[in-house]
């Protein structure tokens, strides 16, 4: 059952990880709708079957009754997003630069900066937090526990906006993982593909040790850049 | 093949195919027993006999991966397994996957149908957009055309299948007009054609739009969470008025006399293959602790003994109302010896005891 007093929740992509984070969300009992730029027919067939109790909408319907929009198309689609109907929207980018689906993209995209201020300069109007991106979408829905489970697992979340970050902690902790904030959007960098926590599901305690420090899967990610780079 | 029957509910009908139990590989590189690496070319000699060794013990259908890097060296699937035909008798042949983005449907088409003469109609056709990407820079594609590639040419390729002349326009490639593709499919003989997904939902309704049939690539986490795709499949064949489709699930594995032989033989193999895998496609590194949750009831690895294994697959064809297993064998550096023995226990252990299982 859905809860009306809790934030409505519009998940934009229907792919891999948007209908594993428009389940969670509805299990912790937000309405939740979907958008994909698909056909409408089978944005139905795929929400009755993998997300039953949630709405399949049009993009902008599902955006304007939103409290919660989460980004979760391939990066390579955002720039088709229409920044105008996200302005003044709470925005969780779970959104990744992944070089095998996203081919190169243009600047800014390949500068040395977080994607999610990529993101956050195009949608200006809105505030974008960054999180539910280090953790593989096959493993979200697995490791999610409610509050105060011993085993219970942390997500990364960074933003500039201290209100909105606060919102989307509470979103996350309801959806059943520790909200661990690690600072302005820009620090967000620590929760990109490469980076000590991508990929990997810890509790908060070896999250909060693990971005700390830099390990070797971040020079792993270099490599693969460096390769697709020279070879593309 | 086998002429077991399995059902599955299409659209309120019951449509019935035959329980088929392969093997696939990917020319994974093998070491000698002493742990020294083989060259590419005796790893591929030693593929051939294992699909020569899947027949001999009662397997239904060998598959190979193309892939174009060091650790699977193996480029050329179809000339492979024209090595094979020219060896067996019964078993079925095909790609495991063919990365057909980076491809040309009609030279797939074409080597698949001299593959399907030489055998005497036993070839097969698994098309993939590719999780591996090496392919897409070698052979001068760009990545950011994945989803126009891979739409475009598996629709031409469900147009070639039909046979007859094809009258085809797209961005991909050369338009074909009232074009003869050689050499035709004999009477009688299909190309049967799965389209290997790996959990994108839009994929899954891209298969059933063009009628394609299903595999199902569990690579990690538990098989059951796949058990809507296959609902989803079903629907959307019905709803795009497709004939019913079989749904297949492909999942790595190493089978040896018992468990804790199989685990201790596979670990430090699938550790390294997956580290060295992990570079280029962003997965976690394996840990003890996720290995034994994969090896486990819930997990996506069938590893262990033939009993542990064939329970598996038994178990999730169910759950996921598939009718055909295939075991991706071998992993970077196991030794040939150590797969023929998998092999073995595959043909002669497991695959009567699924069989048995299926049937209660």
């Amino acid at each position: 059952m859905t809860n009306a007093t809790l934030p409505r929740i519009a998940v934009l992509g229907a792919g891999h990880v948007g209908p594993a984070i428009a389940r969670l969300a509805l299990a912790a009992g937000h309405p939740v709708s979907i958008a994909t730029s698909g056909n409408p027919g089978d944005l139905a067939l795929v929400t009755q079957l993998l997300i039953p109790g949630a709405e399949p909408r049009r993009g902008s319907d599902a955006i304007a009754r939103a409290d919660i929009v989460v980004l979760a198309i391939p990066l390579h689609r955002f720039q088709a997003i229409d920044a105008d109907a996200l302005s003044g929207k709470l925005v969780i980018d779970a959104m990744n630069y992944w070089p095998a689906t996203d081919g190169r993209l243009p600047p800014p995209f390949d500068y040395d900066i977080g994607t999610s201020e990529v993101v956050a300069e195009r949608l200006r109007d809105a505030d974008v937090v960054k999180t539910l991106n280090h953790v593989g979408y096959h493993d979200l829905e697995r490791y999610a526990s409610p509050p105060g489970s011993l085993d219970r697992r942390a997500l990364g979340v960074a933003g500039d906006a201290p209100d909105a970050v606060a919102t989307v902690s509470t979103f996350i902790d309801r959806i059943g993982y520790d909200a661990v904030p690690v600072g302005a959007l820009s620090a967000g960098r620590v929760l990109q593909p490469g980076g000590p926590v991508f990929g990997a599901v810890l509790r908060r305690a070896d999250f909060q040790r693990a971005v700390h420090s830099p390990v070797e899967q971040q020079q792993a990610f270099r490599v693969a850049e460096q390769n697709y780079a020279r070879s593309a | 093949m086998a002429e077991q029957p399995a059902n599955s509910t299409v659209g309120g009908k019951k449509a019935t195919f035959p329980l088929v139990l392969g093997l696939d590989t990917f020319g994974d590189r093998t070491n000698t027993v002493s742990g020294q690496p083989l060259s590419h070319a005796q790893t591929i000699r030693n593929v051939v006999e294992e699909g020569v060794l899947a027949e001999q013990v009662g397997v239904d259908f060998f598959g190979i991966g193309e892939h174009h890097t060091d650790y699977f060296p193996m480029p050329a699937a179809d000339v492979v397994l024209a090595s094979i035909a020219a060896r067996t008798q019964r078993i079925h042949l095909g790609s495991a996957v063919t990365v057909l983005s980076s491809d040309d449907p009609v030279r797939v088409f074409q080597r698949y149908s001299t593959l399907n003469a030489v055998s005497n109609g036993r070839a097969e056709v698994i098309l993939g957009r590719g999780s591996s990407i090496e392919s897409f820079p070698l052979f001068g594609y760009d990545l950011a055309d994945y989803e126009q590639l891979f739409e475009e040419k598996t629709a031409l390729f469900a147009q070639l299948l039909q046979g007859g002349p094809v009258t085809w326009q797209g961005a991909t490639r050369a338009a074909l007009r009232d074009q003869d593709v050689v050499p035709h499919l004999e009477d009688g003989h299909r190309l049967p054609t799965w389209v290997g997904v790996g959990g994108s939902p839009q994929s899954v309704i891209r298969a059933a739009r063009l009628g394609f049939a299903l595999m199902l690539a569990i690579i990690g986490g538990p098989p059951a969470r796949f058990a809507p795709f296959a609902a989803l499949f079903q629907q959307a064949l019905a709803k795009y008025g497709r004939s019913p489709q079989p749904v297949g699930v492909h999942g790595p594995g190493h089978i040896a006399p018992t468990d804790d032989q199989a685990r201790e033989q596979f670990w430090p193999h699938w550790r390294e293959l997956i580290r060295l895998v992990a570079v280029e496609r962003g997965f976690a590194i394996p840990t003890e602790e996720s290995f034994a949750y994969e090896t486990g009831p819930q997990g996506a690895l069938y590893v262990g003994s033939p009993e542990t294994v064939a329970q598996k697959i038994a178990t999730n064809l169910r759950t996921l109302g598939a009718t055909r297993f295939d075991l991706k064998y071998g992993a970077g550096g196991l030794p040939h010896e150590a797969l023929m023995t998998n092999i073995e226990l595959y043909g002669s252990e497991v695959i009567p005891r699924v069989r048995e299982l299926m049937q209660e």
